[in-house]
């Protein structure tokens, strides 16, 4: 039996009758006619975890995250989700242990201080270019021109979209990174 | 409208959990803080935020092999629910059309009578709101059009939700394809559950799974004599606490020790 | 994977080893289940019993690091009992090759295979590099291969391969793997039967195959079988590698890696100074006109690239001059930098999306090579043990210099992008909300790097500042200033794609400039077309965003989905798919059809074939399946290899026996050795056969966390299913050293120590290996010490104890077989 979001068998209305001994089912009606998906807005996304590459729909209220759940449409998942792919929710901004500033760490110190990101930005520029000029090499100890930078590597990112993996690598060899490296040599 | 039912294929489940995470993210449910103590199985029983729970068991096969069991654990929905019949208060606990059978907590008085007539022992206390807890076969869901969040999430057709009917029928098929020691497990109990396994073990392998499940002869009494009088003192609760202390002796401690909230 | 994850219902028997799908790739068992129901065979081989091994039809159990000789026993139980496909092996496969005469085989050369060079020891070889002289094919004097069709020559690869394996009988093999042999044999038998034209199997592998000493070859031995069977290019069939995370194989195809460029191009290198150098040294021949040799159109894909990067801006060569090329056999690898890091050769270090402080081989030289560092930006979306090393249990911030910027980024769903998963679909993702507080998304974090560097440069000047200032962004709407506004990654996708750089006229019709390139045939080596990515030419044309596409109806019935997102190569869903047809291209499964021929006028039908070419019974104007090949045969004979053209067992660096059965070569002679004096560093350290580490030991992942645990840790229900390390361990070993289940105990290596719960389980046995016991335990990598528990200040991260040795092709680590011991901790959780 195959059971699709969208064309799940069809109960009528949302009337729960009595069952013992007379029961009052407004609140259970109202309830039930209105869940938290009713009128939330669904975003189709697909899983961040392993490469099973599971379709997931993200349900929006008011910009904010209600819920998410396995894309029936999907025809690898089918709606389906393991562990992992059903806590979706819980990694959203709903969890309050995700990191919603830049934070910096000075030499020595013991602890982070929250900065802007144009401080940390720029600070990081001014970093990657003199780590850059200092170690740039245009030519290798046989003579053979080599326009590389020796003193920068890199490791990330599986995580990335494919275009932000793109632009991170052409970013990167703009650069003259030869160390460049990911979770697939792992 | 039909009356419907969950199969639980236990040939076919993978212990991914998927489901026990979906139940918490339908429901909303908070997680608990839990210990490994050496095995899978987390948190270790059902719980007033734990609705649908992976049981974990490895056991013989008898040629040198191993098997590793894994149940979904949750509400059975009983055609004849042994909860509701125990419940002293008007409307708590009631049961859809569909075949759900629900606890209204806004009308729960957190008497545990219907952990204790059970025959699962489902429905759990929790002591911050001194309210009685279970799975509710997302009726919410089913109302919407959508099957219960469990089924939704199986990936491998452990889980599939539908017509009681057919679901009885897929049941007995499928344990006609497996053979052996394979059972269909439910749909002769307690009116029939809404839940029903196919087991690839006999029913008494299973860790916490009644053999031969069924409501205690004195519930029977109480839901039939008894209980519409007790709604007269209802007010009191004098009524309820003394059929309590006939039915099952002295007040047992709490079923869990707080942790989570259900203000 | 070669095929894809539906695809896995079509097979008749599934054989899961080197991974544990269920667990770890769970929603692909709703396709094993089906396959199941269908009468598939599933068999799980597995160190340990888990729930992958809970379904299936055969349980092997295998100590870690003998897959080989597994593999090898199978390959020889094959060819034994002629259950090979012969038609497929003779014709479509090198197996009729016949290879240099000076070419030797291990049973006759200590071991080894002919032409290694290296250092011998009492373990044999160290530090070997081979001279792959006499592993050439002979050449007729045109310059194809000579062959014997009749494989009967002794020097055809077929014979070779027969005569290699004859050692891997099965008492050997039992004897290696510490498999019962009526476990073998029942494997062998299942997998074996799917050698006739209408049956096919399957393999599902993933790290519990890459990373070991001989990962290389465990996937080449599985290939051997796949292509004696006929299993390759069919439904149901394939080499299926199931990636980990939801876009390393994007990533893996943008080659974020130091040796290779988009589309797997190669870095330069010094020895080649222009950029024709380079193509031509790149760019194979062949003699054979029957053989497509695919990449001999390299210099159309390699040159849209230095268009992409630098647009118009610059010429073809000049685009050269500025990709950083690397020295001549020299390696940049994972291993190589935490080694150059901990010996302070680099200022700085971008660790963007990962936590190799958790993930690193021998992860305590990992954590203090990041001390060395002048600074370190960190880019995730929770805290983690790389970006907060400096506070570590063992560590004093006030004496580590390391300026560390730890950066917010947008999850997935906040933003909008495509990712790769591991059957080779590109899916778009869409943005549901904002970034939490202040996050942005990477693009985005990029995009704002790249300019600031941009402007110190035009400012400032510095080292080839052209490099960087003359690189085309052009990922959005461009304000007065120049700058983009938002990172659009529809315009990445684009440039991905390619452009039409000018008027083109390709076969008679004309493409405007500024369109978009339909699809990779149609790249040109001449500077007109641009692509980021060859292999991505053709997901997103003139017709727009093939990746959004959610079409849902199968024609094929096999479960391609042609129209739900888009797959590459040119949305050919199986690869190798003209070998799923016999000469006239009718299917060897004709009730599982993926491609077929249907006429010169109709052609094929099915999947995209691997190339339009007729069928082989056209002759000249049909092609040989397996067409990035130079010769066009799938290769049973590999000289491409470091380590050998055929598989061989080698123990893992570390082991628990003192010589390796099969040989007097003890380790696979061509890794590297960092352990070897004057090599590595004082933390480089291995113990073999050592007392004091007498247990195996691997590392495996659970369904409830992911990678490092850096994005499930934080989670309160994944956590709540798998709240804190653990060691499994079998009753036998837990009741030697008095071991209670659920105890705290101490994991050791020469290495590091970690902390963990003991699980004893039934699903662990111990092995018996060369005649004595021997103990396996398993531990997984997702903890840490940042979350959950950092006020107990432990160390939990398995990859304390894992040695830092890599395969000598890939240079992944071999974290899946060590030695270690395990010791009561005392006081319970």
């Amino acid at each position: 039996m195959k059971i699709s979001r969208r064309g799940f068998l069809k109960i009528s209305g949302a009337a729960v009758a009595a069952g013992g001994l007379g029961v009052n089912l407004d609140k259970v009606k109202a309830h039930a006619a209105t869940t938290k998906i009713t009128y939330s807005r669904e975003t189709i996304t697909i899983c961040p975890y392993c490469a099973v590459g599971c379709g997931i729909i993200v349900h929006t209220r008011n910009g904010k995250v209600v819920y998410t759940e396995g894309d029936p449409d999907h025809p690898i998942n089918q709606g389906s989700l393991c562990s992992k792919g059903s806590s979706l929710y819980q990694l959203s901004h709903r969890n309050e242990n995700r990191l919603t500033k830049p934070l910096y760490r000075a030499p020595k110190s013991d602890k982070w201080e929250e900065k802007s990101w144009d401080w940390v930005l720029d600070r990081l520029a001014a970093n990657i270019k003199k780590s850059r000029d200092e170690s740039f090499q245009e030519r290798n100890a046989k003579g053979q021109t080599v326009n590389r930078t020796m003193g920068l590597a890199s490791v990330g990112s599986a995580a990335m979209d494919n275009e932000e993996c793109y632009v991170y690598q052409k970013f990167l060899r703009s650069l003259g990174l030869v160390y460049i490296e990911h979770q697939a040599r792992i | 409208m039909s009356e419907k039912a969950m199969l639980v294929d236990l040939s076919k489940c993978t212990g991914c959990r998927g489901c026990q995470v979906a139940c918490k993210n339908w429901n909303g449910l908070p997680a608990e803080t839990t210990v490994n103590k050496g095995s899978y199985q987390n948190p270790p029983d059902l719980s007033p935020s734990t609705f649908t729970l992976i049981r974990f068991q490895e056991m013989d096969d008898g040629k040198g092999g191993l098997k590793w069991l894994f149940r979904n654990d949750k509400c059975f929905h009983c055609g004849d629910p042994g909860c509701l019949k125990a419940c002293p208060v008007p409307g708590c606990i009631f049961k859809t059309p569909e075949g759900a059978v629900i606890i209204d907590p806004d009308k729960c008085i957190g008497c545990k009578y219907c952990y204790h007539t059970c025959p699962f022992s489902v429905p759990q206390f929790c002591s911050k709101s001194e309210k009685m807890y279970k799975c509710t076969f997302c009726y919410d869901r089913q109302a919407d059009n959508l099957p219960p969040a469990c089924a939704q999430a199986c990936p491998t057709g452990t889980l599939i939700f539908g017509d009681k009917a057919d679901i009885y029928k897929m049941a007995h098929k499928r344990v006609g394809e497996i053979g052996g020691s394979a059972s269909v497990y439910g749909d002769q109990y307690v009116g029939g559950t809404h839940v029903v396994y196919v087991l690839t073990e006999p029913a008494d392998a299973y860790d916490k799974l009644p053999e031969k499940p069924k409501i205690a002869g004195s519930v029977a009494l109480w839901k039939d004599v008894l209980k519409p009088l007790s709604m007269v003192s209802l007010l009191g609760g004098v009524g309820a606490g003394f059929l309590y202390y006939i039915m099952k002796g002295p007040k047992r401690p709490d079923l869990e020790e707080g942790g989570d909230s259900h203000e | 994977m070669t095929n894809h994850w539906i695809d896995l219902r079509n097979s008749d028997c599934i054989m899961v080893m080197g991974s544990n799908a269920a667990e770890n790739h769970p929603i692909s068992f709703k396709w094993v289940t089906q396959a199941i129901d269908k009468g598939a065979t599933l068999i799980s081989v597995d160190p340990r019993f888990t729930r992958t091994s809970a379904r299936a039809h055969v349980y092997a159990p295998i100590r870690s690091g003998s897959d080989v000789a597994f593999l090898c026993g199978m390959i020889k139980y094959i060819l034994d009992n002629n259950l090979y496909f012969d038609e497929y092996v003779r014709e479509y496969t090198n197996s009729s090759f016949l290879v240099n005469p000076k070419f030797k085989l291990p049973a006759d050369n200590e071991g080894v295979f002919s032409g290694l060079k290296g250092t011998k020891t009492k373990e044999g070889y160290v530090n070997g590099k081979y001279d792959k002289a006499t592993w050439s094919i002979q050449k007729n004097t045109d310059g194809t291969p000579k062959k014997d069709k009749s494989l009967q020559d002794p020097n055809c690869v077929f014979q070779l391969l027969k005569k290699h394996v004859s050692r891997y009988d099965l008492d050997k093999v039992a004897s290696i793997t510490g498999t019962p042999k009526e476990k073998l044999l029942e494997v062998y038998k299942a997998y074996a039967s799917t050698g006739v034209a209408d049956k096919s199997a399957t393999i599902m592998y993933a790290m519990g195959w890459t990373q070991h000493t001989v990962g290389v070859q465990t996937i080449r031995a599985m290939a051997i079988i796949q292509l004696l069977l006929g299993n390759m290019g069919v439904a149901g069939g394939g080499v299926n590698a199931l990636r980990g995370e939801s876009n390393v194989q994007g990533s893996t195809d943008h080659c974020l890696l130091f040796h290779i460029l988009p589309g797997y191009l190669k870095t330069p290198k010094a020895s080649q100074p222009t950029l024709e150098a380079y193509n031509k040294k790149y760019t194979p021949k062949t003699s054979d006109p029957m053989s497509a040799n695919w990449w001999g159109n390299y210099p159309k894909y390699s040159n849209s690239l230095m268009r992409a990067h630098y647009g118009l801006n610059t010429t073809l060569e000049e685009a050269y001059s500025y990709t950083p090329k690397l020295d001549d056999g020299k390696n940049y690898s994972w291993l190589t930098i935490f080694d150059d890091m901990y010996k302070g050769r680099f200022s700085g270090f971008f660790a963007w999306g990962q936590n190799p402080a958790c993930s690193g081989a021998n992860a305590n030289k990992v954590r203090k090579a990041l001390t060395k560092l002048k600074w370190m930006v960190n880019v995730n979306i929770f805290d983690n043990e790389t970006g907060s090393f400096w506070k570590g249990p063992d560590m004093n911030p006030s004496e580590i210099d390391t300026e560390v910027f730890m950066l917010p980024c947008a999850a997935s769903m906040e933003k909008e992008g495509s990712v790769t998963n591991s059957g080779r679909w590109m899916q778009w993702r869409y943005k549901a909300t904002n970034p939490a507080g202040e996050a942005m998304p990477d693009g985005e974090i990029i995009t704002e790097l790249h300019y600031r560097i941009k402007e110190l440069y035009e400012k400032e000047g510095g080292k080839l500042p052209e490099a960087i200032t003359k690189l085309t962004w052009d990922y959005g709407l461009k304000m007065p200033d120049g700058k983009i506004k938002h990172f659009d990654s529809h315009e990445v996708a684009r440039e991905i794609n390619g452009y039409f750089l000018k008027d083109v006229e390709i076969k008679g019709k004309l493409y405007k400039k500024g369109t978009l390139v339909p699809s990779f045939a149609f790249l040109q080596a001449d500077g007109s077309t641009s692509s980021g990515n060859w292999l991505y030419c053709n997901s997103y044309t003139e017709k727009g965003n093939m990746a959004a596409r959610r079409g849902k109806v199968d024609p094929s019935g096999i479960g391609l989905y042609a129209k739900w997102s888009w797959c590459w190569p040119v949305n050919r869903r199986i690869l190798y798919n003209r070998a799923s047809v016999d000469k006239n291209g009718k299917p060897w499964a004709i009730d599982k059809p993926v491609i077929w021929w249907t006429g010169s006028i109709t052609k094929w039908k099915g999947d995209v074939p691997d190339g339009g070419w007729a069928p082989l019974a056209a002759g000249k104007a049909s092609r040989y399946p397996f067409i990035m090949k130079p010769e066009g045969h799938a290769h049973i004979f590999g000289p491409g290899r470091a380590d050998g053209p055929f598989p061989e067992h080698y123990e893992p660096l570390e082991c628990p026996i003192e010589k390796n059965p099969m040989s007097p070569q003890f380790v696979n002679p061509t890794v590297k050795r960092w352990d070897i004096k004057g090599i590595g560093t004082e933390l480089d350290t291995r113990a073999t056969c050592d007392p004091r580490f007498p247990i195996v030991c691997t590392t495996y992942r659970v369904t409830e966390h992911w990678q490092t645990g850096v994005m499930t840790r934080w989670q309160p229900w994944l956590l709540e299913l798998q709240p804190d390390m653990f060691v499994e361990m079998s009753k036998e070993l837990a009741d030697m050293k008095g071991i209670e289940n659920g105890e705290i105990v101490k994991v050791t290596s020469a290495r590091g120590e970690v902390v963990a719960v003991a699980v004893v389980t039934p699903r662990f046995k111990p092995f018996t290996i060369e005649g004595q016991e021997v103990h396996q335990v398993g531990v997984p990598w997702h903890y840490g010490w940042r979350q959950p528990h950092p006020e107990l200040k432990e160390l939990r991260s398995a990859n304390l104890l894992t040695p830092n040795v890599g395969d000598p092709n890939t240079m992944i680590p071999e974290s899946k077989a060590f030695m270690v011991d395990v010791v009561k901790k005392g006081g319970a959780q």
